[in-house]
């Protein structure tokens, strides 16, 4: 047992926990005695696993970035989630959990949504594996994100705006977790990010955390040796960072970096970065760093990147954070297109603007020569074109 | 003794009435206070505005976010029921959402609550056992109960858990939902209802969530010590205000037949 590990009351030190109405106990509780159980079962391990090889398309590569490397005098090693089925990892949990829901016995899965990749991912299991579908999304992001609403529709889902509070991914998840309270005999809630009530945190982690295993064996064949001396990623709930740190939390030699949003600057007041700005709290079932008020009251989080926008953080990453176990860094909306820019011309690979925020970072590590650093490219530019081309063109 | 205990002590057929504080107005608090317990109602539930009000229905939400564009926070509510025990006798019972009260600071919230006169508090995110391991201690000293809320989907073992500790009353969320949700089926309220009372718990129960007129609350007499209305009564107070008759005009019609 780490102790980087939840403990068995859902908590990561004083973060976490199942902070939900009694309506909801019956349910999150069901799936506590569960997850575990069935994660290790033969029969969820054999699907996920042949579904993950044949159908997503992992191992996701591990490429060595030439232009990178000898821009930032380091080893810089590119862990390609872009190339998974559906264009991000969003699809390593979304799958893992609607496998999860049948296997419990729910035939009706919910979601949330904020730019749509979690959406996307979670229609794409349901289709796959027969189940109906429902996603919430703000009304505002519906606007914003029309290509994935698209997408999910001819996935077969239903998407149902989200039209309270500011009409994003918050209201989105407050929406949903209301379905649930009004359905808790057939539905099962997919949560997209290591946020929420426990067990979400922990299961969302190991289930993307198929990120970091095939790291350790990819840089193996690649250096010589599993641990780099960094591993970065961004962070808006923390989902891929999660996955992406998870196998290295034990090894101490290994830095672990997690890149927040800064928005249009730390101290703007228009920014992303729950950690660097947030204050303790609870949203959603979970104490963790967030946006508040004064007053207590969850404000809206600011970033280009619709992903990244998210008023919290996975009670791990506060966590891993207080404990000095990872470093947080934050890119502002221009060091992330920059970024996205660079790596598109250096290398030919468009980058999800939430992943260019973890490349935005690397000017900001100093490395030694022989420094071995993976940078998780959690997804893939289509979907922020419209914003590449009003910024960068 | 605590003025939810005396009251449950002395009467059934309760009606308790659930409103958003700073809503219509900023300061409407107090006279909605005086003109319900002139209208005769036993309790009153003042709902602490929170930004994202899980277990709250899209009326309470609005009214939520109306009082809190008004300036209502805790720290206001708490300066509004300053002196307000030299005019209400009623019991008084604070629900609001956790985030709020522990960034106020839950021992400084029980403190100044406590020195209003307020003598109960529901707060539907902080989970019975996270309530029982740490905040219990605290509020029993300053003699205010906790709420604890039971749904249809709760097993019958984890109620007689919440009942062995419980004191004042149970709120019985009486569909499988959020507040203002009616869609729940008559039989399938009144099987629940009868499971509950089949069980013999100790404390006495209300029935709200969903209950919005006399057929509801004449229901919910039946199988419990009375009903709390919210989503109704917001709902009426935004459409024809806060004064006395308004109000008066509102129980009448609960209370009516």
């Amino acid at each position: 047992m780490s102790k980087y590990s939840v403990s068995e009351q859902g908590f990561y030190g004083r973060f976490g926990g199942a902070w939900v109405p009694e309506m909801l106990y019956p349910n999150v509780e069901n799936l506590r005695q569960n997850y575990l159980k069935i994660l290790a079962s033969d029969e969820f391990q054999t699907t996920y696993t042949s579904l993950m090889k044949d159908y997503v398309g992992r191992p996701t590569p591990l490429t060595y970035s030439q232009k990178l490397s000898d821009l930032y005098h380091a080893h810089i090693y590119l862990k390609r989630e872009d190339l998974a089925h559906t264009g991000a990892h969003k699809i390593n949990n979304a799958i893992g959990q609607v496998i999860m829901a049948k296997m419990m016995g729910k035939d009706r899965i919910i979601a949330e949504t904020g730019a749509g990749q979690h959406g996307v991912a979670t229609a794409t299991a349901c289709a796959l594996l027969d189940v109906k579908c429902v996603v919430y999304m703000g009304a505002l992001d519906i606007e914003r994100q029309a290509p994935n609403v698209a997408r999910m529709k001819m996935l077969g889902a239903e998407v149902v705006a989200a039209t309270s509070g500011n009409c994003t991914l918050k209201d989105a998840t407050n929406e949903a977790l209301r379905d649930w309270i009004s359905n808790p005999e057939d539905t099962f809630y997919v949560i997209g990010s290591v946020v929420g009530p426990h067990p979400y945190p922990d299961l969302v982690a190991r289930l993307q955390s198929i990120i970091s295993q095939e790291t350790r064996l990819q840089l193996k064949e690649h250096t010589g040796s599993e641990l780099p001396n960094y591993v970065v990623a961004c962070i808006g709930g923390g989902s891929n960072a999660a996955g992406s740190f998870y196998h290295f939390l034990d090894d101490e030699s290994v830095n672990l970096v997690a890149v927040e949003a800064a928005g249009l600057g730390l101290d703007s007041g228009e920014t992303a970065a729950s950690i660097a700005r947030g204050t303790e709290g609870i949203i959603h079932g979970s104490r963790t760093m967030l946006m508040q008020t004064d007053d207590g009251q969850i404000t809206e989080p600011y970033s280009i990147s619709a992903g990244l926008d998210y008023p919290g953080v996975g009670p791990l990453h506060s966590y891993l954070h207080s404990c000095g176990r990872a470093t947080v860094l934050s890119a502002t909306d221009q060091e992330a297109l920059d970024a996205a820019r660079l790596l598109t011309r250096s290398e030919g690979i468009i980058p999800a603007l939430e992943s260019a925020h973890a490349l935005a970072a690397l000017p900001k590590l100093s490395f030694r020569p022989d420094d071995v650093v993976a940078v998780t490219v959690s997804g893939r530019g289509d979907k922020d074109m419209q914003t590449y081309m009003n910024r960068l063109m | 003794m605590n003025r939810i205990d005396n009251l449950f002590a002395q009467k059934d057929g309760l009606l308790s009435i659930y409103f958003t504080a700073g809503y219509p107005q900023i300061d409407d608090t107090r006279r909605i206070l005086l003109g319900l317990e002139k209208a005769g109602v036993d309790f009153v539930e003042i709902g602490m505005p929170f930004s994202d009000p899980l277990a709250d229905g899209p009326v309470i939400q609005r009214a939520s976010l109306d009082a809190l564009n008004n300036g209502m926070c805790v720290k206001r509510l708490i300066d509004q029921l300053d002196g307000v025990r030299s005019e209400v006798q009623m019991p008084i019972i604070l629900m609001g959402y956790i985030n709020p009260v522990l960034h106020y600071g839950f021992e400084k919230f029980v403190s100044d609550i406590k020195a209003c006169g307020v003598d109960g508090l529901i707060i539907p995110d902080l989970p019975w056992d996270e309530y029982l391991n740490t905040y219990k201690p605290l509020l029993d000293a300053a003699n205010i109960r906790f709420i604890p809320l039971i749904a249809p989907q709760t097993p019958d073992e984890r109620m007689r858990q919440i009942d062995q500790d419980a004191q004042g009353f149970i709120y019985m969320v009486a569909s499988a939902g959020i507040t203002g949700n009616i869609k729940t089926s008559e039989d399938y309220r009144t099987r629940y209802f009868e499971r509950v009372r089949s069980l013999g718990l100790r404390n006495k129960r209300m029935i709200g969530f969903g209950v919005k007129d006399s057929a509801g609350f004449a229901h919910a007499c039946r199988h419990a010590s009375g009903a709390i209305i919210g989503t109704a009564f917001v709902r009426h107070v935004k459409e024809y205000g806060t004064d006395e008759k308004s109000i008066a005009q509102f129980i009448s019609s609960i209370k009516g037949a």
